[in-house]
This record gives C-alpha cells, sequence and structure tokens, in this order.
C-alpha cells in the first residue's frame, strides 16, 4: 500500500508522543479503540482552569501507519484551541489533511473519538472537582 | 522529538530492498532459467505435435521434467500431471476425486489452516452436497490425529491435510495421516507447496495418494504446478476439471507450458540434489534471527511449533505493536504480517487466530520467508532493524506502557470499533 507524504512524514516524525499526568485535573484522557481490532490510541491533553485553551497535546498510539499519523496530526490541530473549538475538528478534516484511502478511514474516526473522550474526560473531571472536591479520577 | 526512522547502517554486500518473504514467491534461479531458455526461443513446439520434430523435442522436455518432478518426491513420471499452479492443483485433486468417488461417499475431512485453494474448494462442494469436517489445530499449529480419527465416518472419501502451513511453517503428521487413511481405505491429498523442495517428501513412505506442488515456491517460474495422482495402491481416479484435447491422461487439457516445465523440471532437480545442505543453512540464518529478536526484544511470541517447521520460516508476534506499521518501518525489506491492515478483508490472520491466539497478537506478527539466496549479513540487518523499529513503536504505544505500568489490558474495557 502506498501512503501519502504526509503520513510517512508524521509516522517518521510523530509530533507530541508521550504522557501527561492522568490524575492531574487539569489533564483529560481519551483511551479509544481495542487491542483486538488492531488499534488503541491514547490522547491527553492538559487545558488551562482559566481559558480553556489546550496548552498541551500528547499521544500514544498502537496501530498502522495511518492510525498514528492521525493522532499525531489531532495533537497538533487541537494545541492552542479551547475545548469547545478542538470538537469542531472532524475526522473527514483528517482524511482531507492525511490523503487516507477508503479502508483507513476509520483511522481518522478514532482520532475524533480520542479528541472527545479526553475533552470529555476533562470536562467530567473539572465539573466533579468544582462541585464536590471529590479527587478526579481518570480512566 | 521522538522518531520512528531507522538508521541502522547498511552492511556491505547487502543490497536494498532485502526479499525475505520466501513463502510468498521465490526467485527464479539462473540455472532454471538457462534451462527454459531454449524453450522460451527456438525450442516453441506443441508437446502434442506428434508428427514433427519441434513436437518431439517438446515432448522430450516435458517428460524428462516429469521425470525430474517424480524423483524429487518418490513418484514414477506417469503419476505427474502438469497444472497451471498449486491452486489448480488443489482444486482438481478435490473436486476431480469428490465428483469421481461421489457413488462411494460425500463426505471429506480438511483442516482450519489450509490454504484459500483448499479451503474454497470444499466449500462449494458444500453447495454441491458434500459435508465437509474443518479440523482444529492446536496452540502448535498442528492437528490432533484424534480428532482425525472421530471425524472419520462410513462416508468419507478424502481426507485433505497441508504437508506444510504457508504462514507458520508448521508441518503436519503427515505419515500418520496417510496411515491412517490407508487403513481405512480413504483418499490422502495434500497442498505440499511449502514442503516439496524443502524437507524430504516421499509419497511411498508418507502414504500420500494426491499431492499439489508449485513451481514458483522452489524457484522455478510462476504459472506452472504439478498434481501426483497415485497409480498403485490405490489407483486413483480423478474427474477433469477442464474439457478438452484429453491431455495428461484425460485429466487437465490444455497445451502444455513446455517452458514452465521444464523450468519446474529444472527446479526440482536442484532442489532434490541441494536440500539437505540448503536445509541445514536456512535453518542457521533462522535459529540466528530469532536469536538476534530475542536476546534484544520483550514480549515477543513465536507462532506454531518450533520443533516441526520448515527451516526457513519464522512468525513472530512482536506484541503491543501493530504489524502494518512495523512492515512500515521496515520498508526496506520485504516481509509479510498476518495484521488485519495489510488484508483486503480487514481481518487478521485466520491461521494464527486458529492457534487461538488473541486478534491482538495476531495484528502484531511478521512472517519471515528466509530463502536459498539470503545471506547472514542480510539477517544481521534485518534483526537490527527490526528491533530497533519495534523498540521505537513501542514508545509510541499505548499498550506497551500500560502493560510496563502492571496495569492488566484484558481487564480493561476496551471500546471495539
Amino acid at each position: 500500500m502506498a501512503y501519502s507524504d504526509k503520513v510517512v512524514d508524521h509516522y517518521n516524525n510523530p509530533r507530541n508522543v508521550g504522557t501527561l499526568d492522568k490524575s492531574s485535573t487539569e489533564v483529560g484522557t481519551g483511551l479509544v479503540g481495542a487491542p483486538e481490532c488492531g488499534d488503541v490510541m491514547r490522547l491527553q491533553i492538559r487545558v488551562n482552569p482559566e481559558t480553556q485553551v489546550i496548552e498541551e497535546a500528547k499521544f500514544k498510539t498502537f496501530g498502522c501507519g495511518s492510525a498514528i499519523a492521525s493522532s499525531s496530526l489531532a495533537t497538533e490541530w487541537i494545541k492552542g484551541r479551547t475545548v469547545n473549538d478542538a470538537l469542531e475538528i472532524k475526522n473527514t478534516d483528517i482524511v482531507k489533511e492525511l490523503s487516507l484511502p477508503p479502508v483507513k478511514i476509520h483511522c481518522s474516526v478514532l482520532a475524533e473519538d480520542a479528541i472527545r473522550a479526553a475533552i470529555g474526560d476533562w470536562k467530567k473531571k473539572n465539573s466533579v472537582a468544582e462541585t464536590s472536591a471529590v479527587a478526579a479520577e481518570a480512566k | 522529538m521522538s522518531t520512528v526512522t531507522s538508521q541502522i547502517e547498511v552492511p556491505a554486500g547487502v543490497t536494498l530492498p532485502i526479499y525475505m518473504d520466501n513463502h510468498a514467491t521465490s526467485p527464479l534461479d539462473s540455472r532454471v532459467l538457462e534451462a527454459m531458455m531454449p524453450f522460451l526461443t527456438n525450442k516453441f513446439g506443441n508437446a502434442a505435435s506428434r508428427n514433427h520434430s519441434f513436437g518431439w523435442e517438446a515432448e522430450q522436455a516435458v517428460e524428462a521434467a516429469r521425470e525430474q518432478i517424480a524423483k524429487l518426491i518418490g513418484a514414477t513420471a506417469k503419476e505427474i500431471i502438469f497444472t497451471s499452479g498449486a491452486t489448480e492443483s488443489n482444486n482438481l485433486a478435490i473436486k476431480g476425486i469428490a465428483e469421481m468417488y461421489r457413488e462411494r461417499g460425500n463426505h471429506i475431512i480438511t483442516q482450519v489452516t489450509e490454504h484459500k485453494a483448499v479451503l474454497d474448494t470444499c466449500k462449494r462442494l458444500e453447495k454441491y452436497g458434500y459435508r465437509v469436517t474443518y479440523l482444529p489445530v492446536k496452540a502448535d499449529g498442528l492437528i490432533d490425529i484424534e480428532d482425525l480419527k472421530r471425524a472419520i465416518d462410513d462416508k468419507t472419501i478424502l481426507v485433505s491435510i497441508m504437508y506444510a502451513n504457508n504462514e507458520i511453517g508448521v508441518i503436519q503428521p503427515i505419515r500418520e495421516i496417510g496411515k491412517l487413511c490407508h487403513e481405512k481405505g480413504i483418499l490422502f491429498h495434500t497442498d505440499a507447496v511449502q514442503a516439496v523442495g524443502k524437507v524430504p517428501v516421499n509419497v511411498i513412505e508418507d502414504n500420500i495418494d494426491v499431492l499439489s506442488l508449485s513451481g514458483h515456491k522452489i524457484y522455478g517460474p510462476k504459472g506452472v504446478g504439478a498434481l501426483y495422482v497415485r497409480r498403485r495402491n490405490p489407483r486413483v481416479q480423478i474427474a477433469a476439471q477442464i474439457d478438452g484435447g484429453g491431455h495428461e491422461r484425460g485429466m487437465r487439457s490444455g497445451t502444455l507450458n513446455v517452458p514452465g516445465i521444464v523450468g519446474l523440471g529444472a527446479a526440482c532437480e536442484i532442489a532434490r540434489t541441494e536440500m539437505d545442505t540448503e536445509a541445514a543453512y536456512l535453518r542457521g540464518l533462522r535459529d540466528r534471527l530469532q536469536k538476534q529478536l530475542e536476546s534484544e526484544l520483550d514480549y515477543i511470541h513465536i507462532n506454531g511449533s518450533m520443533e516441526h517447521r520448515l527451516p526457513g520460516n519464522l512468525n513472530v508476534s512482536f506484541v503491543y505493536v501493530e504489524g502494518e506499521s512495523l512492515l512500515m518501518g521496515i520498508n526496506d525489506v520485504a516481509v509479510s504480517s498476518g495484521s488485519a491492515c495489510t488484508s483486503a478483508t480487514l481481518e487478521p490472520s485466520y491461521v494464527l487466530k486458529a492457534l487461538g491466539l488473541g486478534d491482538d497478537v495476531a495484528h502484531s506478527s511478521i512472517r519471515f520467508g528466509l530463502g536459498r539466496f539470503n545471506t547472514q549479513a542480510e539477517v544481521d540487518y534485518v534483526a537490527a532493524k527490526v528491533i530497533d523499529i519495534v523498540k521505537k513503536l513501542r514508545e509510541l504505544s499505548p499498550l506497551y506502557e500500560m502493560v510496563k505500568e502492571g496495569i492488566d489490558l484484558t481487564k480493561i474495557e476496551w471500546q471495539a470499533h
């Protein structure tokens, strides 16, 4: 299978690989996919509580080159956006940017899911933290 | 910034890309090409032309090739039928026997890790009223002979079990299977495409009645194969699946592919005389590769029996790394993966699944197929490169990180998609 130059670039030089402290209230973690399906993405964001801007984004992905590229690109795109802005990113934007073939569209869907899951986790954590002061728990 | 690009130095004498996918196909041996050349040029006769020298020299060459092939598998020349390759041989054997012995019974036994050329042929026969039993395999890839015994009934006409598997290289207990079939008066067919020329195959000692083989897996040309059909004890009859001029004792019509057949013959001759040294050489390379991988990487899983296995095969799962992403990192090395992402169906290898491996382990598998022209320097380069890329991809793998932290991945509620 031929990969687009952008997929190859993200595969060779993945952006924002890493791990954030999932116990921090500023951090949201999204873990999507399943090992038996051949792809698992973990996307993490650190959000500024004042501005709701995503100041840091990190990922780790088990999956094919397109899955790695999709999640790498997702971290690039969400960094610097507010959480609500980041939710505007659609999988079709990723497909377009990376020129993913039809069989790889699920990789982009997974990346969109990962963004939503990370933001969802952060939102959940922070409403919990605001109302009850119980230590938030990440997955 | 982390990077997946590998910086492994290419040793002297190694040219990229390296071909290490010899179960898929093998390069043509120059000696085989040399034997074929006259029949691709001035010796163009039709082997069925009986009344001029062009036909005679073609026929002579075909008969010489028949001898060479027969000799490699302990058969006689008259028992060799030429086909277009192993897919056709498997179709002809199974459909031809099913049709010919229909009055005696309608039950066929095969097993789950067969090549699709056998499985899909059996599936088609099921539509026509045949019953097919697909035996399971054990974790090492071998069938249990007791399962076979239990599956046989008074309607069983044919057992079709492959000699060696194309993905995991596992060699089935052929001799025992053949013996059991002969005791029960059931015909035994084996798809021996991966085994012929690699390990000793003898149709008499192994109790084989019908055997499929192919040219391009043994450094011969593509588009030519053969079917061994036993003539004595028992005399096997096969209904032709291609009608026409009645070539090949009426079992397979069609003008013979003379250059291909000459090439197949030459390939068999070379395999017969060089098998012992080549097998020892390949086993050495394979063991070296395995040792290097195992010494540098944790969480690696060898798929299939190491004891009953082709010398040139190594099938490894690099757990927590997805196979296609690994192939992408070693793109100057030709190997294959059981990952779903590399298949058209998006299903991981049914062979690896049949071993009872989880889909996640199947997704992480790489098949190394070592062959005649691979060198030790190539093995060392491939091992270093694979180790390098696996380590880098594991830095990227959330699963590897979680396992290292002591998290039990089976306890997580994954959202399958």
